[in-house]
């Protein structure tokens, strides 16, 4: 079974191969290395650009005007913030223009904490990406939706932005979430796609026969239904909320969790749905708190849903500090984890209107 | 003026046709009328603001003659900055257009009310979407030029302009960087009109190196100053140019040095100056002295342009403004999202 890594790589594979995906670029993300992640190994149309992210992003805006569908990847969503305005135009090409042009573009990039990448690889991007308008958004938590999520974003006419939590890259599939066509033994898919270590020159990928999977854009998936509250995550505390919800059921406390997955459009009326019967939201991510997407959904649910809360709606987030400390114990106290979801989730439950 | 590095194909030495001479003149006496139409109605409150390119014209209408015009990477893509009126014009954009963008009307081709003058985009003829950060068009120009260097055979290739003190961002460092990677080595025409000013900031605050087409040599790109307020001299290199980088797929850096004859913009207040060259009145009176023209010919030339913009500016003005409502209109192309929410 597929990690998300792996996962990226066939549907990019099926970007190109059935998809008219013509570029796939960005730094070392052609042979031989395939990326820093290893994302974009032995793909045909995979080409390794300068250093230089403001001429990633000029490039992939460049395709899409003359009608290339492309990924480019930003190695790492840290070094995203000097293109911002250039991320800016391409998602203004289509309203600028009045309707007359649109600029089909994929920015892939790998985003938040988790692999100790200490202040320069953990940050988020997520409240950034929902600051810029004209793009889909898309920010999987599981190999399968990434899959099918990054699918969506290549054959889409607009800018996308797919967001990759880099501390999920590495985690398998969960049995019955599989890619339809895959091989279920781990070791046969590695030794189908992953390029092997060293020389590699003459190496080629063999790639299993996947099918066309287009998660669409603005349908979140509810991961486990529950009565007493709602939580709302995606990314890499996604299945930290899942496992605490877990947890707490044993406390008879029974969290409904989903994921939202998309986070332009997003899947408002899941949210409103599933609060409606709970009354209690909490809504969970890693970027900083101040101006944090949670806080848009918080504002929404205060504006919208105000006379069915039981209690005071949550947004759980990142500190507002200006990079993840590297030190383990700098990392735990910067962004949510296992405890503090928990206890989050714990005492929203337990407010007594 | 030329700093060439090595020959490239020289272009020819003959004249340019006594007809091709006159069409010049024409478009350059177009472009000028209606900057001059365009400045006028910011001053009666037709608009917000102002930008073009008054003194550009000896560069622009050539570049806009020469240009293939049409939509993909077969044709030439255009990613302009806010100073070439002209060179659309003489691409065959029709003026009240141009009056429409400044009143902002809902009739307005380019951007519907949207954007500020000068700021043109046209699927159509390949007219990228100008916008108003300074040099992000030198960062975009890479991405069409790459589709246009696969095409086998094609002749496609990317022009980009701006002016001097952008060329301080780092946009434009990109664009010589991905043009001339020798693992693929692009088609573009880096084009920069040289007025010698930022907004107000003169050029030797700007950057040192003496031309700035000297900034080719590290690359290797074929590099060339010249006179920008001369058509004749325009023409010719633009066509060597042009015809270097569409056969042979590979970059060339052009500098024109030209003027600025109203300021910077509406916002510097947009005022004749009187101590820089005025390319068109250098042409006419060359033309006159090789009696291609009179100076009858002109006047009435200039009087029939000038009714035109007036009459032009008179139905503008009765033409609607956008609806509020339209904002939402085109944030995406397949659904609009933003629209659809409860
Ligand atoms: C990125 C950016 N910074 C600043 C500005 C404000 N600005 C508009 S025009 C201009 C000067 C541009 O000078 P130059 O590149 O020489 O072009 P010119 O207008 O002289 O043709 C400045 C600073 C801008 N539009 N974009």
């Amino acid at each position: 079974m597929s990690n998300m890594v792996q996962a990226i790589r066939m549907a990019l594979h099926v970007a190109e191969e059935r998809h008219g995906v013509t570029d796939i670029f960005g730094e070392d993300v052609g042979p031989p290395l395939g990326g820093a992640f290893t994302a974009t190994q032995g793909l045909k149309t995979a080409w390794n650009s300068p250093l230089d992210e403001r001429g990633i992003v000029g490039a992939s805006i460049g395709l899409g005007l003359a009608g290339c569908r492309n990924v480019a990847e930003i190695q790492f969503c840290d070094y995203a913030f000097n293109a911002i305005d250039l991320l800016k135009l391409g998602g203004m090409i289509h309203w600028s223009s009045n309707g007359d042009w649109n600029c089909p573009m994929t920015i892939m990039t790998p985003v938040g904490s988790g692999i100790r990448g200490s202040i320069y690889h953990s940050h988020s991007f997520d409240a950034t990406a929902t600051h810029i308008p004209g793009y889909k958004i898309a920010i999987p938590s599981t190999p399968k939706d990434a899959y099918g999520l990054l699918l969506s974003c290549v054959v889409d006419p607009n800018p996308c932005f797919f967001l990759v939590p880099k501390a999920l890259m590495r985690v398998r599939a969960q049995p019955g979430e599989e890619i339809p066509g895959e091989p279920g033994d781990d070791k046969a898919l590695s030794k189908l796609i992953d390029a092997p270590l060293g020389e590699r020159s003459q190496w080629k990928p063999q790639w299993p026969d996947t099918p066309d999977l287009f998660i669409p854009f603005g349908e979140a998936r509810t991961v486990r239904p529950g009565r007493d509250l709602t939580v709302v995550s995606y990314g890499r505390t996604l299945p930290l909320c899942a496992r605490a919800a877990e947890e707490l059921s044993r406390e008879e406390i029974e969290a409904e969790v989903i994921d939202l997955r998309s986070l332009h459009p997003y899947d408002w009326e899941r949210i409103a749905e599933s609060v409606r019967r709970t009354g209690r939201a909490l809504f969970v991510n890693e970027d900083t708190e101040i101006t944090n997407f949670g806080e848009h959904l918080l504002r929404r649910t205060v504006e919208e849903l105000f006379y069915e809360l039981i209690a005071p709606p949550r947004l759980l987030a990142g500190a507002h500090v200006p990079g993840i400390g590297l030190a383990d114990s700098l990392e735990m106290a910067s962004v949510p984890q296992l405890p503090s979801i928990t206890e989050a989730i714990r005492s929203l439950a337990r407010i007594e209107p | 003026m030329s700093t060439s590095l090595r020959p490239v194909l020289s272009p020819p030495e003959t004249e340019l046709s006594p007809e091709l001479l006159r069409k010049l003149h024409e478009l350059m006496v177009k472009g000028r009328l209606l900057e001059e139409r365009l400045m006028q109605m910011y001053r009666q409150g037709d608009g917000y603001f102002w930008i073009g390119g008054p003194g550009e014209e000896a560069f622009n209408v050539p570049l806009g003659l020469l240009i293939e015009k049409g939509r993909g990477p077969q044709y030439d893509y255009c990613h302009f900055h806010y100073r070439q009126s002209a060179t659309l014009l003489a691409m065959g954009a029709d003026p009240i257009d141009s009056l429409r963008m400044m009143k902002n009307t809902a009739t307005d081709p380019y951007t519907g009310g949207r954007n500020f003058s000068g700021h043109y985009s046209i699927r159509e003829w390949n007219v990228v979407p100008i916008s108003s950060p300074i040099e992000v068009q030198y960062a975009m120009a890479p991405g069409t030029a790459i589709a246009q260097k696969r095409i086998a055979g094609g002749r496609g290739i990317t022009i980009v302009t701006g002016g001097d003190a952008g060329t301080a961002e780092g946009d434009f460092a990109s664009c010589l960087i991905w043009s001339s990677r020798p693992a693929n080595p692009l088609p573009v025409l880096i084009l920069v009109t040289n007025n010698k000013w930022g907004i107000s900031t003169h050029w030797q605050g700007q950057h040192g190196e003496k031309r700035i087409s000297d900034r080719g040599k590290a690359f290797g790109i074929e590099s060339k100053t010249i006179d920008g307020n001369d058509p004749e001299i325009c023409y010719r290199e633009l066509r060597g140019a042009m015809e270097y980088v569409r056969s042979e797929r590979r970059p060339f850096l052009m500098e024109a040095i030209v003027s600025r004859l109203y300021g910077h913009s509406s916002a510097s207040g947009a005022n004749r100056v009187n101590d820089e060259a005025d390319c068109l009145q250098g042409f006419e009176h060359r033309l006159e002295e090789r009696g291609l023209l009179t100076r009858a010919q002109i006047e009435e030339l200039r009087a029939r342009f000038a009714a035109e913009l007036q009459e032009a500016h008179r139905k503008v003005r009765q033409e609607p403004m956008p609806e509020g409502r339209t904002i939402f209109d085109h944030v995406f192309s397949d659904r609009d999202l933003v629209r659809e929410r409860p």
